[in-house]
């Protein structure tokens, strides 16, 4: 079968190494702000967010970036709702790599995105979840692609832009994935130092590999720790400050969605969003209010209940994960 | 008797699919649910892993995302997306447990879109995990509503494998040997798959449906062999647990079957 998918994301395995030869590994802090952060995406920038759907999204950034107006990006649609369902509300990018896209999962789907999605302004190449996080393992790897048992047989693979190759030790069939080099990520983690060594609680995704794999890589952090907390005990580094080039302290970043072991998502505000999309103006109301007439992300915290919600969410969380059951 | 609704009835059935010891990948809704049901009831070492990393959680309550924290609660590992696809890769799952928009004879699955693909007339998410989930586990198992909208017999588009054009395809598509689907439980009856044909065929109704309710509901022909066993109803126990435990908050099993 032949795919018939555009190519997004894809370099040259050479050409990175080229890349990644230039790239600064002196230990300097990357400490700075949300909007110096964004400024670092450029116009026609192939862009992956971090977590997965409606946890560990980097919600601070995404709502800065949709102030900036930023436009004629691409996204990688892996395992994301909340993400890439701002970045189209803000109408951000008008390509994607898509494995699972629109729905909030259990939540259900905000209708005006759905139809966004089909109007055919957004061209999406398909892909499985599976075949994206392998897509940048591969890249992570420094390669051209890697051979998977998956998609076969099917319309994801014609509608990808995956390619059939053959074992030269078997002679099976493989489906071979194209490496994905993202030319920024964004990726938001329990804790940094100022040097952007980060770290991870809970699922990782495919975070490590989307670290390892884009050209610039944007941490937002709950918290800044002292970089004794990574040499004391070096496993707790998911992501080094080598791969990283700006770290911005965000706490309750990935607010409404779950911080897993700190805050649970925010249910009642998710349904708030899938109610407001269900028409265009009362989601333009929406958007305005929480995204755009606001100065930063505070405000929007503040407009959702502030510090009374957040410790609500923080004790849901504790319940959930460390508890094991609501009281 | 007991009094239950479609999905209770859905997922009560399907918690008894699984052997203890059996390994599976779960998705959020009602095969979440039928997974929680089986590690109380009749699987307690059953060993349930989550596409976004987590590995043998204890489920404290229904998931809303299957990366959320209750998939982590007391798991024994928390990856990534790679190492639970590569663990399906390598053969180390049994079951794998969807759900989607449209289904056809061979149990190819649609969750893509419904109407021209460059400008549908319906935009689902995609395949998420589920086409590696079908194309890589030893069996497939889906829990839908059945209709007629839903059972056809020309799908608009294949977003995860079943048998695909029949018997040998699989294999022809590059596609692990001896996988596929296995059973598909609606609200009305248990089906599997024909041997010969990889057809779907049915096993069993479901108590007060006829022949002829489920053969109006599928928009292809369903091979019957013989005539088909009842489906053992609900007990009391899958209910009771499966409200006061499973879902105490009701976020699966008051939803419409539709």
């Amino acid at each position: 079968m032949e795919s018939i998918g555009e190519l997004l994301g894809f370099h040259h395995p050479d050409e990175m190494r080229e890349f990644f030869r230039k790239k600064s590994k002196k230990m300097t802090s990357k400490l700075t702000d949300l909007k110096q952060a964004v400024s670092l995406v450029k116009e026609g920038d192939y862009i992956s967010i971090g977590g997965f759907g409606t946890v560990r999204i980097p919600t601070a950034f995404i709502n800065e970036l949709l102030r900036a107006k930023k436009k004629n990006l691409i996204a990688a649609c892996f395992t994301s709702n909340v993400d890439t369902d701002l970045l189209a509300a803000g109408k951000t990018f008008n390509k994607a790599d898509a494995s699972y896209i629109i729905s909030f999962e259990a939540l259900g789907a905000p209708k005006v995105l759905k139809k966004y999605f089909e109007s055919g302004s957004i061209q999406l190449t398909e892909w499985s979840n599976g075949a994206m996080g392998w897509r940048y393992k591969a890249a992570a790897m420094g390669l051209s692609y890697l051979p998977v048992r998956s998609m076969l047989g099917t319309d994801t693979q014609k509608y990808s832009a995956a390619k059939e190759v053959t074992c030269p030790f078997t002679g099976m069939k493989y489906l071979a994935v194209p490496a994905l080099y993202p030319d920024v990520a964004v990726i938001h983690v329990h804790a940094a130092d100022i040097y952007g060594n980060s770290y991870i609680r809970g699922v990782l995704v495919a975070d490590v590999d989307i670290a390892k794999a884009s050209k610039k890589v944007i941490i937002t952090t709950e918290k800044i720790v002292p970089t004794e907390f990574f040499r004391d005990n070096p496993q707790n580094t998911t992501i080094p400050f080598y791969q990283v080039d700006a770290v911005v302290v965000t706490p309750y970043g990935s607010y409404p969605c779950n911080m897993p072991y700190e805050y649970f998502m925010d249910v009642d505000h998710l349904r708030e969003f899938l109610k407001a999309a269900e028409d265009e103006k009362t989601f333009q109301e929406y958007l305005d209010k929480n995204i755009y007439n606001c100065n930063d992300f505070y405000e929007y915290l503040d407009n959702c209940g502030g510090i009374r919600r957040l410790e609500y969410l923080k004790d849901l969380e504790s319940q959930i994960i460390i508890e094991g059951g609501l009281r | 008797m007991n009094t239950y609704n479609d999905i209770e009835l859905m997922i009560c059935v399907a918690s008894r699919i699984f052997e203890d010891g059996a390994s599976v990948s779960v998705g959020t809704g009602i095969p979440c649910a039928a997974v929680m049901l089986a590690q109380k009831l009749y699987a307690p070492n059953i060993l349930i892993t989550f596409e976004a990393g987590a590995v043998a959680p204890v489920l404290p309550a229904m998931p809303i995302s299957v990366g959320d924290s209750t998939t982590m609660h007391k798991a024994l590992q928390t990856g990534s997306t790679c190492d639970q696809m590569e663990m399906i890769q390598r053969g180390l799952i049994d079951y794998c447990f969807l759900g989607g928009a449209q289904i056809d004879a061979y149990g190819n699955i649609n969750s893509t879109v419904i109407g021209d693909y460059k400008k549908p007339k319906v935009r689902f998410p995609g395949s998420g995990g589920a086409n590696d989930f079908a194309s890589m586990a030893w069996r497939i198992v889906m829990v839908v509503p059945h209709s007629i909208r839903r059972f056809t017999n020309k799908i608009d588009f294949i977003t995860t494998p079943g048998y695909l054009t029949g018997p040998g395809a699989r294999e022809q598509a590059g596609l692990p040997p001896n996988t596929g689907p296995y059973k598909i439980i609606t609200n009305l009856a248990v089906m599997g798959f024909d041997e010969e044909t990889k057809r779907m065929t049915l096993e069993s109704i479901h108590p007060g449906v006829s022949i002829d309710d489920i053969k109006n509901n599928t928009g292809f022909e369903l091979i019957i062999k013989q005539t088909p066993k009842q489906t053992e109803p609900p007990t009391q126990e899958e209910l009771r647990i499966l409200r006061e435990e499973v879902d105490p908050f009701k976020a699966v099993i008051e939803r419409k079957a539709e």
